[in-house]
């Protein structure tokens, strides 16, 4: 059995090679010398590699960043602080309607994005939001926001009765019991609401070429879009970019995989 | 096993799969009529009282500017000035009779079911694979999270370049294996392949991730009995895991659809719908409408985004229903 094992761990690395191979790719070309970046057989391993695509990206980009790191924040902040409320009203206060509150809330994340890009452009152009970039963390939090009730809702739903009627008892309003009691049992939610709106925010091109084209202020992901129609010779400078931007989904995967993987699944299955 | 609803914690710019939606909660249905009850029923307004302001605020009524950008004929004057003229259902009308609506429903319908058939498979297979905990298998696992949680605009331009005519690495391999030059992303006869091969693979980690917890669900028992009755291995999975995964995987292959429905950035990104109409969807054909253009023209694209809702609603009942179903059986 032993050598049947191997042989799968060798078979399953190999498929997580072919599926990790464009990301590879990736750092291989942000690694080339721009002279080599034509040739039509390319190199496949970094041979003679060169930092100058790592040195055009940071000395352009990095307000970029700066900019999507402020964005995702922003949006984190303003996700948790109305889904927690909400997934407890749900949840552990019996919010009437709570079903109907519910549906919209999944139909709510079928709207396709470019449509929302519309209603919003069309608001802000009235309202002068446009290429702010508060116009852009409330658009790329709406992503958030329903799957955060429903994280939050199906999470608390499944904190035992026990704990919040000893708060009732002890004296405790519904906004002691939220704070100190259900909050802090929710830890992890929020842990994983946070991760993904996050990175939502961050990973958003629609929001960000349609609301924010000419910003002051634009976030990462249109300096890439940006960079591909400016100098589309320099392919290092624009993989050295993407895998930049790509750093934060790389360390959340390392630091809380655990969460990712609860988020990709909630609710999807449950006994 | 219940299955209450998926949200494939999507790329939520659109991109191959979305995010999944936790299932009302077992709610009692007493009512009480007493003071303590009617003050409950209002901390529990007072809760929510955020979200729905917010619903309202920031999804209603982008929503119904949608509405009204779709019934008017909004030109960019019109747009500053807020005086459209009023223009009926002739922008919908426009669409239907449009060049392009045509191309963009086949292409929409191909994108969406083949992007799902191989997604799905693809999952299941691994997910399958995956399910015999071996060595390394977590980790190896992990990693296969890797482009569903990038930028789509990193795994886009990264596969753009890769499918380059002169430069990219596809071409080179199949030179060396003796084929010819694919012009990918610029003849109209491959550019659709092009952007379902680059979302197939932004989708597989999804699949992967739901079906792998769909099979964690069957009992171990069940695998038991049939190894017991000497099932073999193909035996094992198509009269055990295929029947078992049914709810899990019809949930899987609905969300997706609705999710690749909606899907701009990756095609945007990699051959704007072109070239001409090769790769247009009904979603790339609203984006290139509305801002694509040196001139927009918000009012047929919001007609087609409402039909994209539309197409949406209708699936998004189909889901209720499955939930229900489920529910009580």
């Amino acid at each position: 059995m032993i050598t049947r094992s191997h042989w799968k761990t060798v078979l399953g690395t190999l498929f997580t090679a072919l599926m990790l191979f464009p990301v590879y790719w990736m750092v291989n070309v942000s690694l080339t010398p721009t002279g080599d970046l034509r040739r039509s057989d390319p190199n496949w391993f970094p041979t003679d590699p060169t930092f100058e695509g790592y040195d055009a990206a940071l000395s352009q980009q990095l307000p970029a960043l700066g900019t999507s790191l402020g964005i995702g924040l922003g949006c984190v902040a303003l996700t948790v602080v109305i889904a927690a409320p909400a997934g407890y009203a749900l949840a552990v206060l019996n919010l009437r309607g709570g079903r109907t509150l519910n549906f919209l809330l999944l139909v709510a994340q079928m709207i396709p994005a470019v449509v929302m890009a519309m209603g919003f452009y069309a608001i802000y152009v009235r309202l002068g939001l446009l290429n702010t970039v508060w116009g852009l963390i409330v658009a790329d939090s709406t992503i958030a926001v329903p799957f955060g009730v429903l994280l939050y809702t199906t999470f608390m739903a499944g904190i035992p009765k026990d704990l919040v009627h000893a708060a009732r008892i002890d004296g405790a309003g519904p906004w002691r019991t939220f704070t100190r009691v259900v909050l802090p049992v929710s830890r992890n939610s929020t842990l994983t609401v946070a991760l993904f709106a996050f990175l939502w925010a961050w990973s958003d091109f629609i929001f960000a070429s349609t609301l924010n084209r000419s910003g002051e202020f634009v976030p990462i992901t249109l300096g890439i879009y940006q960079y591909i129609g400016n100098n589309t010779t320099q392919w290092n400078a624009i993989m050295a970019t993407a895998v930049v931007a790509s750093l934060p989904a790389a360390i959340l995967l390392v630091v809380a995989q655990r969460y990712v993987a609860a988020g990709v699944t909630a609710g999807a299955v449950k006994d | 096993m219940t299955t209450t609803s998926v949200d494939p914690a999507g790329r939520a710019s659109d991109g191959g799969a979305a995010g999944p939606g936790p299932a009302a909660p077992a709610r009692d249905g007493r009512r009480r009529r007493n003071p303590a009850g009617a003050a409950r029923r209002w901390t529990a307004i007072g809760f929510a009282a955020p979200l729905l302001a917010y619903l309202a605020v920031f999804y209603a009524y982008p929503l119904w500017r949608n509405i009204e950008l779709s019934l008017h004929d909004y030109t960019v004057r019109a747009f500053v000035q807020g005086d459209p003229a009023f223009a009926g259902f002739e922008k919908y009308a426009e669409v239907f009779t449009s060049n392009a609506f045509g191309p963009a429903l086949v292409n929409t319908a191909l994108f969406t079911l083949v992007s799902i058939a191989f997604q799905y498979a693809i999952g299941l297979a691994l997910a399958v694979f995956f399910h015999a905990n071996f060595r390394l298998s977590g980790v190896l696992r992990a990693l296969f999270l890797v482009p569903w949680l990038l930028p789509l605009i990193v795994s886009s331009s990264t596969w753009a370049w890769m499918l380059n005519s002169d430069h990219g690495i596809i071409n080179s391999v199949i030179e060396a294996f003796g084929g010819t030059q694919i012009n990918w992303l610029t003849s109209p006869d491959t550019a659709l392949t092009a952007v379902i091969i680059a979302n197939i693979w932004l989708g597989v980690p999804f699949n992967l991730v739901i079906l792998y917890a769909g099979l964690q669900q069957i009992p171990a028992e069940v695998y038991e009995a049939a190894s017991i009755d000497g099932a073999t291995a193909p035996q094992r999975f198509w009269r055990i895991t295929f029947p078992l995964l049914r709810s899990v995987s019809a949930i899987t292959l609905l969300l997706g659809f609705v999710y690749t429905l909606k899907v701009v950035d990756v095609i945007w990104i990699m051959t704007t719908g072109g070239p001409g109409d090769a790769s247009l969807t009904l979603a790339v054909w609203s984006y290139r409408e509305a801002f694509g253009t040196g001139q927009p023209d918000f009012s047929p694209a919001a007609a087609i985004g409402n039909l994209l809702i539309l197409i949406a609603l209708v699936f998004g009942f189909v889901h209720l229903r499955m939930q229900r179903t489920w529910e009580r059986s």
